[in-house]
């Protein structure tokens, strides 16, 4: 982070780094042939340089195939990235060996899309919340467990009576809540929450999001919050990310970036979202034409050159930079001195 | 005002359930003219997807349409049809899409192919002038490449470009009414905004009818002349998208509406509507939504409130809003 | 060595009842035993008078009563002292419940006494037929024994640990699947010998292809699913997550196959004993042997009748099981029993 920046966070009163990415990658082989010889790569995290406050939450935004939940699993190691750092307390995590990353473990976390594949449907839920307990042997017996196992299931609203239950006893939003008390069990500082709310209704979306921010405050958590749902990130957010095609193109604090979004895609995208509001209703900004492309096959120069409204000269052959504009970081060439000139002609 | 092209009346759709026979749908009543659009919003499980369904007299065994339901489209008693008078009534009077289009669409043929033979099922054309419709038709909902695509299979296309191939075979037919049940849901936020447009454009140069069938308040501010929410098989407030979305009456649109996070909520919590939807057949007896009302009082859970209405067009089912409607 | 047997015996009772102690606790199992119970009544007992009957053959020790004919050395079962073979016995054929010899007409030793008639070498038919019990039960339970293991260790760390290991395995699998299943068998069979055990243990090595195929697609769905990353994420080791998770997760399949598996062999062993390399004592032998008793005229039916009813409502009956424990046990009935 260049030193201006820096002095912009620190007068904004923005708290050090928890979590820091820097040029991530992780890439999938797509194999073919008799002999299954790596064909292409699906470039799914091309380059991804992220910071995440201590205490806040960092909202990474982007449509589907754009790599999210990828840097997300990355940053866990659940996917194998190909390059790249997650500095933590500064280690990097990514150069740990398997025994040496377990203890990190304890103090990252994630809660899933999907509540009902989330939890083991053989398992009843006091033993799925108690998992991460036995793995790192917090609670000297099973007595101490289960009860820890309480104080976690209250802390999410949740009966401890019913900790014998099985999951498909519960509904979609109190499976949620399992799975946040799961992940919570082990004491983590950052929280992962991919996708956590996308599944649920809007008025359940609403309990779990309140929780959500009464733990944060409680116990002092930073959250990861990756989502399609641009209303959910105005409401919770601190700060966003936008990603597009494996790549961040544009990054700041919400309240700025929602007022005055810099990129063209950040700009599709908001205009896209149908708003709530009755006067400004029936102008839908008709989003970004087209589709996205192939992530495998992403396109030369600005990856969103074929879609952008605002395309001139460099896009097609320079891929620029993500550079500090005004207090944000961008990805495009419109911002770029040595080619804003052009632009305005 | 003209006569409405589609009516239902007293809607019930029961499925057995602990023995009984519980109504999934109960005693709907709605109403679409020509021209406009409806929505009606609810979140999974109220039985707004069961009510487009029964329309269409597509309810499976052992779910059931009840003898007190009426539904007539452009004067025609639905129910009462025969098989085939009601084959031929879906797609080309009524026709419907869905939420996932890759369910709909057969893996194994391609999308020309597909779109030709809804065309041939309906109309008498030739093979070849068939094709030359359905590339007009792909052009016409802004399929790129539309001759191209025609050879494509549909695990080849995004799901954007498949809403927009059921779209196409959907229009092969100039339906007067079109059933859209969620039809964006699955997409990205930029397609969705696309094929928003595109309904939106196509409506108004067919004049046709939209019953769109969604959980998201934003597509109806967008989309929808009508609102009608439902909630556990009733429908709870409908009025003009001013009068539901703007000042809403009944307990459960306001606690929805006000659940919905925004850049405008930021920093407070947002409200929540206590509790979960009651399962299947455990509903109070009177109004549904009493278990869970900020506003409940003595005769909400034993009696089932009466429609009250507040305008011309708005009108919904609550006791607090009777009592204060009466005073 | 009647020690072997009741040592098997032992085992068996007591790994039975611990398994049913430790599936008692569980919920989901102890609702699924119910629900089984309640819709197969019938057949779960006449599937457990089969077992008793085979746990009786097992059951043996030497001595006891002095019988003629008998070497003091040789342990007999409860079954054998009940029928006292060597004694009731007759000369020839004879017709169930008859008086007479059915070649000649002379008189019987036990007229009236035979219930499914004697043999060609007068042994009571009914005592055959008991005797068989252990024998099916054996070539059913015992080669399940020796395959499920295989199939499951195979089958899971190929899924699992997709890579390298799937290749390898892979590799196995097809090989072993391209090589005529009848013509390995007869080859290990003559490599290792006749027995019992030597059987089911050519049938088990023979064998577990298919159930592995099943358990490598479904370890590779179950190792994609959130709570499975979760585990991951929470610092829980491969060999822990495969016990807690996988396995029990794949436990419905392995049973329903166990029960196909089951009448699979007992009904294939009828043909090895055509071949001539059937067990001693099982159905099979009984009715390879009968064979030309049908040709004869007047008919002799009660040998083959008798193995052939035996081995038909032994498979109906786990056919039975295994149906209702497919719906029974079926994850997505799960959610509706809630």
């Amino acid at each position: 982070m260049s030193a201006a920046a820096a002095e912009a966070d620190a007068a904004r009163g923005t708290p050090p780094p928890l979590l820091k990415v820097e040029g991530l990658k992780t890439w999938f082989p797509i194999r073919t042939g008799v002999l299954q010889r790596v064909d292409r790569w699906i470039r799914a995290v091309d380059g991804v340089d992220l910071e995440i406050p201590q205490g806040k939450t960092l909202a990474l935004v982007g449509e589907s195939g754009c790599g999210k939940t990828t840097v997300g699993r990355s940053i866990l190691r659940l996917e194998q990235p190909r390059a790249g750092r997650v500095l933590y307390d500064d280690t990097d995590l990514l150069a740990l060996s398997r025994a040496a990353l377990r203890p990190y473990r304890q103090a990252m976390q994630i809660v899933f899309q999907d509540p009902t594949s989330s939890l083991d449907p053989r398992m009843p839920v006091r033993d799925a919340i108690a998992e991460g307990l036995r793995s790192f042997s917090i609670g000297a017996n099973t007595a101490e467990r289960t009860e820890r196992v309480a104080e976690l299931m209250t802390m999410v609203r949740l009966d401890p009576e019913h900790m014998w239950r099985y999951p498909h006893e519960f509904s979609g939003g109190q499976k949620q809540r399992i799975c946040i008390a799961r992940a919570l069990a082990v004491g983590p500082k950052l929280l992962i929450c991919d996708e956590s709310v996308s599944a649920l209704d809007v008025s359940i979306q609403a309990q779990i999001l309140n929780l959500l921010r009464e733990l944060q405050q409680r116990l002092r958590l930073t959250y990861l919050f990756i989502t399609h749902d641009l209303g959910v990130v105005g409401h919770i957010a601190d700060r966003v990310a936008v990603m597009y095609l494996g790549q961040i193109v544009e990054t700041g604090e919400v309240t700025e970036i929602f007022e005055e979004p810099k990129h063209p895609y950040t700009r599709a995208l908001l205009g896209s979202v149908p708003r709530l509001d009755l006067e400004r209703a029936g102008r839908l900004g008709g989003g970004a034409p087209g589709d996205p492309p192939d992530p495998a096959n992403p396109p030369e120069g600005c990856r969103f050159h074929t879609r952008c409204p605002q395309v001139f000269e460099p896009c097609a052959d320079t891929p620029p930079a993500l550079r500090e504009v005004q207090g944000r970081r961008c990805r495009c060439h419109l911002y770029d001195p040595a080619h804003m000139a052009r632009a305005e002609l | 005002m003209s006569a409405p092209i589609l009516t239902v009346e007293n809607l019930s759709v029961s499925f057995p359930a602990a023995g009984a026979r519980a109504a999934v749908v109960d005693g709907v009543s709605l109403a679409v003219s020509p021209g406009e659009v409806l929505a009606l919003v609810g979140e999974s499980g109220c039985g707004k997807s069961m009510t487009a369904l029964a329309i269409l007299r597509l309810i499976a065994k052992p779910g059931r349409i009840e003898a007190t339901s009426r539904i007539a489209f452009e004067d025609r008693d639905v129910l009462a049809l025969k098989v085939t008078q009601m084959r031929a009534l879906r797609g080309a009077g009524i026709a419907m899409i869905f939420q996932e289009p890759m369910a709909s669409l057969n893996p194994v043929q391609t999308v020309g192919d597909q779109v030709i033979e809804a065309l041939r099922l309906h109309e008498r054309v030739g093979r070849s002038a068939a094709r030359d419709r359905a590339a007009r038709i792909f052009e016409r909902v802004h399929i790129p490449d539309p001759r191209g695509r025609l050879d494509a299979y549909p695990h080849q296309l995004s799901g954007g470009l498949k809403q927009r191939v059921m779209i196409a075979m959907m229009l092969v037919v100039r339906p007067r009414l079109l059933i859209a049940d969620e039809p964006t849901t699955a997409l990205d936020v930029t397609v969705q905004a696309q094929i928003l447009a595109l309904l939106r454009e196509l409506q108004d140069e067919l004049d046709m009818s939209i019953l769109l069938i969604t959980h998201d308040f934003g597509v109806v501010n967008e989309l929808a002349d009508r609102v009608a929410v439902m909630y556990a098989g009733r429908i709870a407030e409908e009025g003009t998208r001013a009068e539901v979305l703007g000042a809403p009456r009944h307990p459960y649109t306001q606690g929805l509406l006000r659940s919905i996070p925004s850049l405008a909520h930021r920093g407070s919590d947002l409200e929540e509507i206590a509790g979960t939807v009651p399962s299947i057949g455990t509903w109070p007896a009177g109004c549904r939504f009493a278990t869970r009302c900020p506003k409940v009082f003595a005769p909400c859970e034993a009696e089932v409130p009466q429609t009250v209405r507040l305008s011309q067009s708005h009108r919904t089912a609550c006791h607090d809003v009777a009592r204060e409607f009466v005073s | 060595m009647s020690w072997i047997g009741n040592a098997i015996v032992a085992v068996l009772v007591v790994g039975g009842v611990f398994v049913y102690l430790r599936v008692r606790r569980n919920r989901l199992w102890r609702e699924s035993m119910a629900a089984l119970v309640r819709r197969r009544r019938l057949a779960l007992v006449i599937l457990g008078a089969y077992v008793l009957v085979g746990l009786l053959d097992t059951v043996s020790w030497v001595g006891g009563d002095g019988v003629q004919g008998v070497a003091a050395s040789e342990a007999r079962s409860v079954v054998d002292r009940i029928f006292k073979p060597s004694i009731f016995r007759e000369k020839s054929y004879s017709a169930p419940f008859a008086s007479v010899e059915f070649v000649g007409g002379a008189a019987l030793t036990f007229p009236g006494r035979h219930v499914l008639g004697t043999d060609l070498l007068g042994d009571d038919v009914l005592y055959k037929t008991l005797k068989g019990v252990k024998v099916a039960l054996l070539i059913g339970g015992l080669t399940c024994l020796v395959l499920i293991p295989l199939a499951l260790l195979f089958g899971v760390s190929a899924g699992y640990f997709g890579g390298r290991i799937d290749d390898v395995v892979f590799f196995v699998m097809s090989t072993l699947a391209s090589i005529p299943n009848l013509l390995l068998l007869i080859a290990l069979i003559m490599a290792l010998g006749k027995g019992t055990l030597q059987v089911c243990f050519a049938l088990g090595i023979t064998g577990w292809v298919g159930l592995s195929r099943l358990t490598r697609a479904e370890a590779l769905k179950l190792r994609e699913l959130e709570y499975v990353q979760a585990a991951r994420a929470l610092g829980v080791s491969h060999p822990t997550i495969v016990m807690r998770h996988i396995l029990p997760n794949l436990a419905h399949l392995v049973i329903i196959t166990f029960a196909l598996l089951f009448t699979g062999l007992v009904l294939s062993e009828t043909i090895l004993a055509y071949l001539g390399i059937g067990l001693d004592g099982s159905w099979g032998r009984m009715i390879d042997q009968a064979r030309n008793e049908l040709s004869r005229d007047p008919v002799i039916w009660w040998n083959i009748v008798a193995a052939s009813a035996a081995l038909f409502i032994l498979v109906l009956c786990v056919n039975l099981i295994a149906d209702a424990l497919r719906d029974i046990l079926d994850p997505r009935t799960l959610r509706e029993r809630a």
